[in-house]
């Protein structure tokens, strides 16, 4: 065997369990949990169907520190209902934002992975959704920076897709998802001719992270590497605020209307990609991380 | 309710709304003064072209008629399921809308909603559930998804869910169980235009509906856990 010392060993965002992803991010030993696992909230309704809970109710809360800075962390399970919000795990989420407006912390880091509303409780969730949508938006008027991480197995979906384009700035592994329907929701609704969930390399190109970082939806697109994604959130951190201002809303309208009217009839996320000018518009898919940054940055893409 | 009949009620001294393509936009006359007005219509699918024309509303209301109340009307059987929304990302533009609207409750618009027809999931959330003040009409559809769908999703036995939700607002659509879950404010059986004159005279601080939902035995834990949540996590 060789000498392994010295060498950096990644860990995974996909494959990292909640928790797990917040042990890496954080500094070392900063974490600290608010309503943990031992305070047993779980999902009445769940209880109400036999259904399994889970003591934390599929979001793990709390505060931490980023390169010596405060701030506050939520952190949703996919391994628990795919991540999904009901009553408890949306209430969770919602008072952490308003918690940090008492406290104002340096920055909210929301880590993502669900499908939306908890179908088994589904109106208490969608209104969940709509109260932690008020709550982030309330959060950033207060000059709170909220910055969104994407990479898990179950993507970022329905509501949640929704909450995560009201964040300031999202950071994004190739391997994220970011969208509103799932594949699977449209394609078990409209026809596998609308949407063929099957077929992952379509899947990607529509909801993937390099599609979403080309488009300007994500401003950083990094490695599956928890490292990577604290190096981006400390960049993150010393990025200016958007804010919620007459201005910035109308440059984004602006953005999205020119979206609509230059990329509104492509069929295929190739076809955008050519449009903006990536010289090899296939292979995109298949290029490394550094690789695929550089031909972005060639055509002017550089997530912002 | 057809969208003419409603307007006629809503507003008897008069209004100049018009529907394009499913999207309601205009202004209206109360006894209170003049109210911004817009929603969807015909059960509109909400896509990324009606959550831009929505949203262009809203801006127009905060430069041009800064102050003014608005009223959002509901008719919208949810997102538009679509790959080609989903291609240009959807989620970004509904997500426009809620900000826009945000920015208008910032500088001082009081924002209402009626729910008059559909008002279901991604759709509703996008712009009707963003309201400081969300209220229904009796016959208004209010849902996430019906039991049948549900049933089918969750893997649970349809008759098990029906027998739940006699006893939990959770799962069954429609407007009483939004209302005690506290995610409609009211609703508006009668004199409906009285009763929008009343909404825009009140004021509200915050979101309440968590509080309603307490009330009502509807939520029965999200107040308490996002409070406690707020307070630093310690149980006083």
């Amino acid at each position: 065997m060789s000498d392994l010392s010295g060498v950096h060993r990644s860990h995974s965002y996909y494959e990292a369990s909640a928790r797990g992803r917040l042990t890496h991010l954080l500094d070392a030993g900063s974490f600290r949990e608010l309503l943990g696992p031992t305070e047993r909230l779980t999902s009445p309704h769940l209880e109400l169907l036999g259904q399994p809970c889970a003591f934390d109710d599929g979001i793990v809360i709390g505060r931490g520190r980023l390169d010596g800075r405060p701030v506050l962390v939520a952190s949703q399970e996919g391994g628990f209902m795919g991540g999904a919000v009901g009553e408890v795990h949306g209430a969770k989420l919602t008072g952490l934002l308003e918690l940090a407006v008492h406290e104002h912390p340096a920055a909210i880091l929301l880590l993502l992975e669900s499908g939306g509303v908890r179908l088994h409780e589904a109106n208490a969730g969608l209104i969940a959704i709509s109260e932690i949508i008020r709550a982030l938006l309330a959060a950033r008027a207060a000059g709170i920076p909220v910055i969104g991480l994407i990479g898990g197995i179950y993507g970022c979906f329905g509501g949640m897709g929704i909450v995560a384009r009201c964040c300031d700035r999202l950071i994004i592994n190739e391997e994220g998802r970011l969208g509103l329907s799932g594949p699977d929701v449209i394609e078990t609704t409209m026809g596998v001719e609308e949407f063929d969930a099957s077929d992952r390399a379509l899947v990607w190109r529509t909801v993937g992270g390099k599609h979403r970082f080309l488009l300007g939806e994500v401003q950083q697109l990094v490695a599956d590497d928890l490292a990577a994604f604290r190096t981006a959130v400390v960049e993150a951190l010393g990025q200016p605020l958007q804010g919620l201002t007459l201005e910035s809303l109308e440059r984004e309208h602006q953005g999205l209307a020119d979206r609509l009217a230059n990329y509104g009839d492509c069929l295929d996320a190739t076809e955008i990609w050519a449009a903006l000018g990536l010289e090899n518009p296939l292979q995109v898919p298949l290029l490394d991380i550094p690789t695929f940054l550089q031909v972005a940055s060639q055509a002017g893409r550089e997530g912002a | 309710m057809t969208v003419e009949a409603l307007l006629n009620q809503l507003f008897p001294s008069g209004h100049a709304v018009q529907t394009r393509e499913g999207v309601l936009t205009g202004s209206a006359t109360t006894p209170k003064g003049a109210i911004a007005v817009m929603g969807t219509g015909s059960h509109l699918a909400v896509g990324v072209e009606a959550a831009m024309a929505l949203a262009d509303f809203v801006l127009k209301v905060v430069k041009e008629w800064p102050g003014r109340p608005l009223l959002m009307l509901v008719d919208t059987q949810g997102q538009r399921l679509s790959r080609r929304d989903e291609l240009l990302g959807i989620n970004g533009y509904l997500a426009h809308l809620v900000k826009c609207l945000e920015l208008a409750r910032l500088r001082g618009h009081r924002l209402l909603s009626l729910a008059y027809g559909e008002a279901v999931s991604g759709g509703f959330l996008s712009f009707g559930l963003m309201a400081d003040e969300i209220h229904a009409l009796p016959d208004a559809k209010v849902r996430v998804m019906n039991l049948t769908a549900m049933a089918r999703i969750t893997k649970l036995p349809l008759e098990m869910l029906e027998e739940m939700s006699a006893t939990s607002p959770s799962f069954a659509p429609g407007v009483e169980n939004f209302f005690k879950l506290g995610g409609v404010r009211s609703v508006w059986s009668d004199n409906i235009s009285e009763q929008l004159e009343e909404a825009i005279a009140r004021q509200t601080v915050g979101d309440q509906r968590r509080k309603d939902g307490l009330e009502r035995h509807g939520r029965k834990l999200a107040h308490e856990v996002s409070q406690l949540v707020a307070a630093g996590g310690t149980r006083t």
